[in-house]
């Protein structure tokens, strides 16, 4: 087999192992729990019995493993459990499936995040990649300047500042975000418009430093100096000797800030009141509806580790030491 | 050049080079720092002086809440009264000093335990490093606030908590870096001369290794105060961090974000007076959740200009 | 007379006058290069010497215009061919670099793009001349690596930069560097980081390809026996200004400038070899090996006579420094010990005494990284008396004194860092470290392999003297044969980890050679120009 293959497959197989040791992490962590949370859920008013009923639901008669088991199996098939919202006292049980709870939420979130990539990524590497060939000139000045307070304000800041110029005080777009299942694709656009610019803003920054350090780093390799000393223009250097290189720190730099875009959605969806899975969760939170919070802490967390996987393996498909080995 | 000079052994050895003080290459490096670093250093003295300084320069208590809410600017509050009658820059000025104050003490316990182990694990390259570094990459599998959020709702939102909290999942961060610069320095010559000469694992950590790994690791402090700073007031912005009623910027602009709407339009074709005039009354009234959001970027942005004049020093980059 | 004489050279290729060049390093311009001439006939060789920091890597850029980032041409003018090139644009000068003048780095490794084959990148500039179709270039490209006696000329192209020996790239470069004809070739210092057996293909490879296609040629280096062969005249540089320029028989029989001469004078350190029965170090039937590997040491005998200095000579992968770690206790072995002094030394170094590592001390081949940045003169030197000695205050500070008389250095060396001093004296400050804990056997791992041929020339006699003095032995480890004639009484030849062959200097350095000392021995240069034709000859015909 060749060796690229196998270590595909062995970066494969150790990114199910995180997420596998990542879902032991998450499922424990209902091990933490304070005894009296039934009470805390059901309210003060619940009776013995009503909250043994609900621990027996929840299987916390049962052992450990097997409630482990049991939990991966139904997530795989997609049933993350009862939300821990819509219990009363009495042990009646309007909760809803949070399968049911998050996923419309999800497909908001993925529509924000998409939205925000397809402008954020080609965006960030052109500046990224004019700024690193430009070097030192004014250009590369200002855009370093300014990236560096983006990086630096917190999100929410960045967000309200926008929703002042854009919402307030010129009223060009809504500032709260409330999508409906109705609505027409541009309607859509039209709403999201808002927290979309916020996110691209901090990814852009984010993105467009490391990009340039990265490219920076790639120029000042002792073969792109033999390439201009054969007397190879400019632009032939950076396309046939720097690019091929390129690939593999570039892809490393959009996972890594793909993976921060998740993050930073949760901010952006509070302030602009959208409804996505980031709200969902601090939601979730602050009323401490654990089912939710793991199951959103598992799709945020399954997206992180499949973003930096692929990072790795186009790194490993554009090494040429391992697609030609000795 | 002239036909008598020796070119020796002797000569090589006899030339001294200029020697400068520790105090004197600090002033001049001082000297030659752009004009963001020089801001940076200012705003970050100042931001300290009110933080230890604060009970003595608010004119009110933090909680105080005994005045009628929403007063506008002036009249006895700089900035007017927030949604429960509590004087607005009293309350900034507290918040200075608690939000710095958790976020310090989280980046040092984050570097104490991030930073001990990176170093232990640098000096084991085998075992032990295997089993911390893999259980790192574990934890940092999960992005840091999302775990954050996950904890704090089965923990609590208590501060301790959520100092605990933050202060491990950062310290994953810091013991990658301390482990990787480590790393550079464990296998120089001199620590292995040291080990040669058969010096225990403590002195070796603390005379021959820790001076040299400081600068990467003090510009990295900055920077991981920078991001726990900002976690911190993402959390209490989210309603799960610092809880009322400690003063505290993230919160600050939680309670008041509305305000914002109020803003009213700007009409086009208005007369100039009149618009920039109600604009002014407009921001005035929107204020508190603006000051506490610029009150932490002000300082996050004036941590990463001093930062990066450090790193771009210190890293020699021929650009 | 020179056997390499070629006739007739052509008319001035390039000219270089009054150059000045500047670099730029904490926050000033500085001069590197301060008024140089140079000047080049179409055909000829000139060899271009100095000690690092000389500027001559500088220069041979700068000779075809180029100047690094953090570097500029002042002033001055350099005309190829008629054509000013300091103030040409760089649009200009790109249609020269590749197809008229070419360059070939130090480090063939770094120099090749990692994405690439070999052939693409051979045949890059030639192609931009227009000189072949694609099929053609490739064809003349294999015939250059055939003359380059590549193992594999047909296929060795269509393979990438990691897949080939560092040797074969070096020559491999210089293929590419002949691919378009160009008149002028810069050859900078192509053969340091090769081993010395490498080197002589390489050489020789070098030579015939700038014969065959009647290029001038610039060669860079610092090895006065390889500029030698290689050049026609030689010009001397140190710190940006030219000491000498003369034709090599004459540069080498009669130099008159002070500083030629005394680069000259160098290799004139001789030790008379001495040996005595009383053994202070014993390795008997060491087998050592790195991990769960295979053995990188297989059945190592070596004895060390006391008050003497074994050297132990090999190439890379021979085992010498391994053989170092394993007397130190870093790499306990699999199979033997080490006896010293008569009894047998822990295998381990964690289970040695204070005093058994006192006795043994180690010096290092870069001094930069033997010594803690962060730490002054007097805490270096006065650790080990601290830590071994147990001297504290008044006591200390007198040792310390003393030991820096020692090693030549003034008393106002002992409050300064390592940053501070150049390499000659960070070298001292090791060897006095190692004398601080009143040794009776010091390892010199390379010691003088980094520095400059004066500096070495002083570290040397320094080492000979405290021997002396002090009665102190010395294993010495290094792959330079001229180090090894100056200073060894005892002379041990390793080959991938075996001893091929021990005995007194006077008997190893005569023949008869078994085989790979005869390899060894003959592959150094000599500073004759018909050395190379000679050994060329003499291998042709076994």
């Amino acid at each position: 087999m060749h060796p690229i293959v196998r270590t595909i497959i062995q970066r494969l197989l150790l990114g199910l192992f995180t997420l596998f040791l990542v879902s032991l992490i998450i499922f424990s962590s209902i091990e933490f729990l304070p005894g009296d949370f039934g009470e805390a859920v059901l309210g003060q008013a619940a009776t013995k019995e009503t909250v043994a009923a609900f621990r027996r639901e929840l299987g916390l008669d049962l052992p450990a493993y097997q409630r482990y088991f049991d939990w991966v199996v139904g997530v795989v098939q997609g049933d993350f459990g009862q939300s821990f919202s819509g219990r009363a006292s009495s042990g009646q049980d309007r909760s809803r499936s949070v399968i049911e709870l998050i996923g419309p939420r999800l497909k908001n979130t993925l529509f924000l995040a998409t939205m925000t990539a397809i402008i954020a990524v080609p965006l960030a590497l052109f500046l990224g990649i004019t700024a690193a060939l430009y070097r030192n000139s004014i250009y590369d000045r200002v855009i370093n300047a300014t990236t560096l307070t983006t990086i630096a304000t917190p999100e929410f800041f960045v967000a309200y500042i926008l929703m002042l110029l854009l919402s307030s005080l010129y009223n060009v777009f809504p500032s709260l975000s409330g999508i409906r299942a109705d609505m027409t694709f541009w309607d859509k656009i039209y709403v999201s418009t808002l927290p979309s610019l916020t996110l691209t803003l901090v990814i852009v920054a984010h993105m467009m430093r490391m990009t340039r350090a990265a490219i920076i780093n790639l120029l000042a390799s002792p073969y792109i100096e033999m390439a201009r000393l054969k007397g190879i223009s400019s632009s032939r250097i950076i396309v046939r000797h720097a690019l091929p290189n390129a690939w593999a720190p570039i892809a490393t730099v959009i996972a890594f800030n793909l993976a921060y875009l998740v993050v930073g959605v949760v901010v952006v969806e509070v302030v602009f009141t959208y409804p996505g899975i980031g709200q969902l969760m601090v939601d979730a939170v602050r009323t401490r509806d654990v089912p939710v919070v793991q199951a959103c802490t598992v799709i945020f967390a399954g997206t992180y580790i499949m973003l930096n996987l692929i990072a790795d393996i186009i790194g490993i498909i554009s090494n040429p030491r391992l697609l030609h080995p000795r | 050049m002239s036909d008598d000079q020796t070119y020796s052994a002797a000569a090589e050895v006899g030339q001294i080079k200029l020697q400068r003080s520790r105090f004197k290459r600090s002033w001049i490096e001082l000297k030659k720092a752009p004009p963001t670093a020089w801001f940076g250093l200012i705003m970050i003295i100042i931001y300290g002086f009110v933080a230890i300084f604060a009970p003595w320069l608010a004119p009110f208590g933090e909680a105080d809440s005994s005045f009628s809410s929403f007063q506008p600017w002036g009249d006895g509050h700089i900035f007017g009264t927030d949604q429960i009658g509590r004087d607005i820059f009293s309350r900034l000025i507290f918040g200075a000093r608690n939000t710095i104050g958790i976020a310090l003490v989280t980046t040092l316990l984050s570097f104490a335990i991030g930073g001990s182990l990176g170093l232990i694990a640098a000096i084991n390259q085998a075992w032990l490093d295997q089993l911390i570094s893999r259980l790192v990459d574990v934890l940092m599998a999960i992005p840091g606030l999302i775990f954050a959020l996950m904890l704090l709702s089965i923990f609590g939102s208590s501060t301790i908590g959520l100092i605990l909290i933050i202060a491990v999942l950062d310290s994953t961060r810091v013991f990658r870096l301390t482990r990787a610069v480590s790393l550079t320095v464990v296998v120089m010559d001199y620590v292995e001369a040291a080990k040669l000469r058969g010096e225990k694992l403590g002195w070796i950590m603390r005379r021959e290794i820790l001076p040299n790994i400081m600068p990467p690791l003090v510009a990295e402090f900055g920077l991981r105060f920078s991001f726990v700073f900002l976690t911190i007031a993402a959390l209490s912005f989210l309603g799960v961090g610092i809880q009322p009623p400690t003063a505290d910027w993230g919160s600050m602009v939680r309670d008041n974000a509305s305000l914002i709407q109020f803003v009213r339009p700007w009409v086009t074709g208005d007369a100039f007076g009149a618009n920039w005039g109600r604009l002014g009354e407009d921001i005035k009234l929107a204020s508190p959740p603006l000051l506490a959001a610029g009150a932490i970027a002000l300082l996050t942005i004036s941590v990463n200009f001093v930062v990066d004049w450090f790193l771009h020093k210190t890293s020699g980059l021929k650009e | 007379m020179n056997d390499r004489d070629r006739g007739e050279k052509g008319d001035i290729l390039l000219e270089m006058k009054d150059v000045v060049i500047d670099g730029f390093s904490d926050e000033r311009w500085h001069e590197i290069i301060k008024g140089v001439d140079l000047s080049l006939k179409r055909g000829e060789v000139l060899g271009l010497i100095g000690e690092s920091g000389a500027g001559k890597s500088t220069l041979g850029l700068a000779a075809m215009g180029f100047a690094r980032p953090g570097c500029r041409l002042t002033s001055g003018s350099i005309l190829f061919d008629g054509m000013e090139l300091r103030t040409m644009p760089e649009v200009d000068k790109q249609k020269i670099w590749g197809t008229r003048i070419a360059y070939v780095a130090q480090s063939a490794a770094a120099a090749f793009n990692p994405a690439h084959k070999l052939i693409d990148q051979t045949i890059e500039a030639s192609l931009r001349k227009g000189m072949f179709s694609v099929k053609d270039a490739q064809a003349d490209a294999i015939e250059l690596y055939r003359a380059m006696q590549l193992p594999d000329p047909e296929k060795i192209g269509f393979r990438y930069p990691h897949q080939v020996s560092g040797g074969q790239l070096q020559r491999a470069m210089t293929a590419m560097a002949m691919a378009s004809r160009p008149d002028l070739i810069i050859f900078d210092e192509p053969t340091t980081a090769l081993d010395v057996t490498t080197q002589v293909e390489v050489l020789a490879a070098m030579r015939n390809a700038v014969e065959r296609f009647n290029t001038a040629a610039i060669y860079i280096t610092h090895d006065l026996a390889v500029v030698a062969q290689m050049a026609d005249r030689i010009k001397v540089l140190r710190y940006g200004v030219e000491m000498e320029e003369a034709e090599t028989n004459k540069m080498l029989t009669a130099p008159e400038n002070p500083y030629t001469k005394s680069l000259w004078s160098v290799r004139s350190i001789y030790k008379e070899p001495e040996t005595s029965d009383d053994h202070i170090l014993e390795i008997q039937g060491v087998d050592a090996a790195y991990g769960k590997g295979m053995n990188v040491l297989h059945n190592v005998n070596i004895s060390v006579p006391r008050g003497r200095t074994v050297a132990i000579v090999g190439e890379s992968g021979s085992g010498k420094s391994t053989t170092a770690r394993v007397i130190t206790g870093l790499l306990p072995p699999v199979a033997g010990q080490v006896l010293f002094n008569g009894e047998a030394l822990p295998p381990k170094l964690e289970g040695r005494s204070k005093d058994q590592l006192r006795r043994i001390q180690m010096i290092y081949q870069m001094a930069d990284t033997a010594m803690n940045p962060r730490h002054t003169v007097r805490e270096i030197i006065g650790r080990p008396l601290e830590f071994y000695l147990g001297l504290k205050g008044a006591d200390l500070n007198k040792r310390i004194i003393e030991l820096l008389e020692m090693i030549e250095l003034d008393e106002s060396f002992a409050d300064r860092l390592p940053g501070e001093l150049s390499g000659g004296q960070k070298q001292r400050i090791c060897i006095a470290r190692a004398l601080a804990a009143n040794p009776e056997l010091i390892i010199c791992d390379e010691v003088t392999s980094a520095l400059d041929q004066i500096v070495q020339e002083g570290i040397l006699k320094l080492l000979l003297r405290l021997q002396n003095e002090l009665g102190v032995s010395y294993i010495f480890i290094t792959h330079d044969i001229a180090t090894v004639q100056a200073i060894s009484d005892e002379i041990v030849v390793m080959l991938q980890g075996e001893v091929v062959e021990q005995g007194l200097k006077n008997k190893i350095m005569e023949p008869p050679y078994p085989e790979y000392t005869k390899l060894l021995l003959s592959s150094v240069p000599e500073m004759d120009p018909n050395w190379l034709t000679n050994l060329l000859k003499a291998r042709a015909e076994t």
